[in-house]
């Protein structure tokens, strides 16, 4: 990453006149013209940048050099599973005989697209040990809100109509109470013992005829895994409600233990997590959801079908007693390829490996940090876990502190203040794809900044000061909010 | 063997177990209770060399028929894509970031998602976007139910049958869920929105929105002149779902007087790909701007005085909101934002005018030409269009036709009913193919 801010806006480098692609020749094969009413036509002007090309090309380029990614560097960013994104998977996505597929053409001229949604959905059905998968909704949020859609669907179908709680643990993360407000759902919270698991004792009253699912990671935010699940599974079912899977922390879990034999009945992946499609700075991801057999009639519209005898692929796009549409397509299909690749080099052999050199790294690193840094909960990891900031607290030095220094030291920043359960909360997740040598650089980088919290905390104050920008105001972006040029141009 | 994505030796995980306190990596699941352990392998296959999973990718390729000229749109249509954006979208420190939460190191997506608000904003002649919803037809839910929240108690929304199908489940589906009343606006027999019907509900109370498109689902362009007055008398908000590369010429959103706009921006340059991933935008005006979903970058300084860009407004979001949170979206289609973010920069407002003249005058052509074969003729005779248009086959057989075309290499559109085939042109195709089309038109079978 360049140190330098390069920050000119493509609208500065414009000039009237110029021209950054020739999309049209209207020397030869011309039409004549059909002019619109004058009406229906626009009357302002498009307020585009008028660039060559050379000069776009350099503006994008030196724009991307003020941006870090997981090949810039190491991202032990908690809960968003950031590992090595192969670039053969990049390549495969976009072959014409892919990219070139319009998404209502006929079903017999896509059965190579759709024999490819089809092998992932059933390898995605065998990781999560359920009977079938959509992999339509568009992202992880997409994907929870599709699965709770699923299990509305499942209670309103048997005519249980007062079921309008969801069961959420208190160190969820925001989108799972938000996904249930969308679904028309109201959300419960139930408490969670010191070590971040769920409080079998606190849920067992909230549990009757009014509760719709109880939504829960496994491991939990804490990295945990929550050994009472086939407990908790157990009294849900009794209850009449079902067990929802937010596959946000999957990880570690690859070859180790499958959602649908610890008693889930719907689950959603994060193929921009444990598939390895890149994050591209906020998507496009993609949410697969999983459900458990009985419920695979309730899975969204478009279905993809496959017809065994004729092994031929179809695309159902209607049907009453699915849970409705979500998407008019398949899905970011691009992005759908990408994982496939991926499952198909790490092959049954690399899947089964991931989960426990994930897990293996994180608690790595715990084991190296917990004297300088405080572990509030002292266990056995899985692929994450969580220090409550810096172990000595007379420094006056927080969690932001550190986390901004590490961008000094060329690494992305863990998550901080999540979760909630603690003040200062710093997350980290390594992944299985670093190698020692980058863990133990980055212990080596941790105990430095701890060391500079005593002897210079001034400093880390200060941080970042080696990144192309400093601190931003947060305050008056929010207060005084300039979101276009045209606002930014006239103030 | 270590599998050439995980790096550690079996001589480094000894050590690293060791360094933990532990012999094996069973010791690492020892709290995972025995009857929830998987004790055998996926039943999946062994890992490809990365030449056997090309292969595997070039077979399932070869099992599609891809078209050389595709006339098919209903949303989604095949424009060209310039060289200089795959090769600027590719470079990994855009496509391997996570969301820009750390400013300091992430200029480049907050720099260019700024871009592409204020683009989207021109564009739709609004005064604020959002950095991007998933898809048109989410985007669309989005703003019904932006409009309902805006609308305290009122649960009605009201959807123009002229709107994509496709689209309308994906509404409807999110209003089932939400506990949102959608009723429909009847079309008239020239295809367009029925004004009068959407009065006389408007009448009846308790709307707190009504969503039309442009140019609707058969192409047409709509005259929406007097809608939002209309609607904003009865208090209600006003939503026009478009294709995003068509507002560079037709009148937009703001122009209407509408409250929001939404679409897919599929159309700026974004390759079809089967169906993603794409990308939907929302704009709305500055009164509605604290209800909009999703994330928005806004312009600020940082502590050395430089002009910088940062995620704000994050209290709307649902991170902050929880239960509270009107939408669920915690993420965008950054990547795709980046992507037509630069195609609208290469184009420029000349491009974009002249690509959407091209697609107009080819497809007025094409329509005529079709006419002429006495094969087929216009559903919608008297209603203006641009660059797509709905044809009653009267009795071809469009399995025939679209065989016989599919071996030229061409798809001649989406069909949308019994006899009914919407066709759509852009600037890609040449004039000699879409005369190739036309004869095969002229000698389509009963």
């Amino acid at each position: 990453m360049n140190r330098e801010v390069y920050g000119k806006l493509i609208f500065e480098l414009s000039r009237p006149g110029r021209r950054g692609t020739r999309p049209v020749d209207n020397s030869t094969d011309a039409f004549p013209r059909a002019e619109l009413a004058s009406e229906l036509t626009r009357t302002s002007a498009t307020e585009l940048p008028e660039v060559d090309e050379p000069t776009v090309v350099r503006h994008y380029t030196r724009m991307s050099t003020n941006n870090f990614g997981v090949d810039s560097g190491f991202y032990p960013l908690g809960s968003c599973t950031m590992k090595y994104n192969p670039k053969v998977n990049d390549a495969l996505s976009a072959i014409p005989g892919m990219a070139r597929l319009h998404p209502f053409q006929p079903d017999a001229t896509v059965q190579g697209a759709l024999r490819a949604y089809w092998t992932l959905q059933r390898s995605l059905s065998e990781i999560g040990g359920m009977a079938e998968f959509t992999v339509n909704p568009y992202a992880g949020a997409h994907g929870e809100l599709t699965g709770l859609m699923i299990i509305r669907a499942y209670h309103d179908e048997r005519g249980d109509k007062k079921r309008t709680k969801v069961i959420v643990p208190n160190s969820a993360h925001g989108t799972n109470p938000a996904s249930a407000a969308v679904c028309g759902l109201e959300v419960v919270e139930v408490a969670s013992l010191p070590d971040g698991t769920v409080d079998v004792e606190a849920l067992r009253p909230l549990l009757d005829d009014t509760v719709a699912a109880m939504m829960m990671t496994n491991p939990n935010t804490l990295g945990i895994f929550e050994s009472s699940i086939p407990e908790i599974a157990a009294m849900v079912h009794e209850a009449g409600a079902l067990m929802y899977y937010d596959g946000a922390n999957l990880n570690p879990l690859l070859g180790v233990a499958r959602p649908g034999d610890m008693g889930f009945d719907v689950m959603h992946i994060n193929l921009h997590k444990t598939f390895s499609t890149p994050h591209g700075g906020g998507g496009p991801g993609s949410g697969p959801v999983g459900v458990r057999a009985g419920l695979e009639h309730l899975l969204p519209n478009p279905r993809v079908i496959r017809d065994e005898a004729t092994d031929t692929f179809s695309v159902v796009r209607e049907d009453s007693n699915s849970c409705g549409s979500v998407t008019p397509t398949v899905g970011n299909f691009a992005v759908e390829l990408r994982a496939l690749a991926y499952i198909l080099t790490m092959g049954r052999d690399g899947l089964g490996m991931a989960g426990p050199m994930a897990t293996l790294n994180a608690n790595y690193i715990k084991e190296a940090l917990r004297d300088v840094y405080k572990l509030p909960v002292d266990r056995v990891c899985k692929h994450e876990f969580v220090f409550d900031g810096l172990a000595d607290k007379s420094t006056g030095v927080t969690t932001l502190d550190v986390a901004k220094r590490l961008l000094d030291y060329g690494y992305h920043a863990p998550t901080i203040y999540f979760p909630l359960l603690f003040h200062e909360s710093l997350m980290i997740e390594p992944t299985e794809t670093e190698s020692r040598e980058t863990l133990d650089e980055f212990i080596d980088v941790m105990r430095r900044i701890a060391a500079e919290a005593i002897s210079e905390p001034d400093t880390l104050k200060a941080a970042p000061v080696n990144t192309p920008v400093g601190r931003p105001d947060d305050t008056t972006a929010a207060l005084e909010p300039i979101v276009t040029y045209k606002q930014l141009r006239d103030k | 063997m270590t599998h050439h994505y995980l790096p550690q030796t079996g001589e480094e995980i000894s050590a690293m177990l060791g360094a933990c306190g532990m012999k094996s990596l069973d010791d690492l699941f020892a709290d995972v209770p025995e009857q929830l352990k998987l004790k055998r392998p996926y039943d999946l296959p062994l890992g490809m060399t990365e030449a056997q999973v090309t292969d595997y990718f070039e077979n399932l390729a070869a099992e599609n028929r891809p078209a050389r000229v595709i006339l098919a749109g209903a949303g989604y249509y095949d424009h060209h894509v310039p060289a200089a954006i795959p090769a600027l979208v590719s470079r990994s420190e855009f496509m391997t970031a996570y969301t820009p939460y750390q400013p300091e190191i992430s200029q480049g997506t907050l720099q260019y998602i700024f871009e592409y608000q204020s683009m989207m904003a021109s564009l739709t002649g609004l005064e604020v976007s959002n950095a991007s919803m998933y898809d048109s037809a989410t985007a669309t839910a989005e703003a019904m139910m932006m409009m309902v929240a805006a609308g305290r108690k009122k649960n009605r929304v009201l959807v123009s049958e002229t709107i994509n199908p496709a689209v309308r489940r994906v509404v409807d589906t999110y209003a089932r869920y939400h506990g949102i009343d959608v009723a429909t606006i009847r079309m008239t027999e020239e295809g367009t929105t029925d004004s009068s019907h959407m009065e006389q509900m408007l009448g009846e109370g308790g709307v707190a929105g009504v969503i039309v498109s442009q140019p609707n689902y058969y192409g047409i362009v709509e005259d929406y002149s007097g809608f939002a007055d209309k609607i904003h008398a009865a208090k209600a908000l006003m939503t026009v779902n478009a294709p995003a590369s068509t507002l560079a010429v037709l009148k937009p959103a703001g122009e209407w007087g509408a409250d929001i706009a939404c679409g897919d921006a599929q159309s700026l340059g974004v390759p079809l790909s089967y169906g993603g991933p794409y990308l939907g935008y929302l704009t709305c005006t500055n009164a509605l701007m604290r209800k909009m979903p999703g994330r928005i970058v806004g312009k600020t300084t940082d502590a050395r005085g430089n002009r910088v860009f940062v995620l704000t407004l994050q209290a709307r979001e649902q991170h902050i909101r929880r239960n509270k949170a009107t939408s669920n979206i915690c993420s965008n289609q950054g990547l795709m934002a980046l992507w037509v973010t630069i195609y609208m920069s290469l184009n420029g407002p000349e491009g974009l005018r002249e690509i959407n003249e091209r697609g107009r005058d080819a497809a007025h052509w094409l329509r005529d030409e079709l006419t002429a074969t006495g094969r087929m003729r216009p559903m919608f005779a008297k209603s203006p269009f641009l660059n797509e248009f709905a044809m009653d086959t009267e009795g071809l057989d469009l399995d025939r036709l679209f065989e016989r075309c599919a071996e030229r290499g061409i798809l001649p559109g989406v069909v949308i009913g019994k006899n009914q085939l919407l066709i759509a042109v852009t600037e890609r195709q040449s004039r000699a193919q879409l005369e190739e089309f036309v004869e095969l038109v002229k000698t389509a079978e009963k």
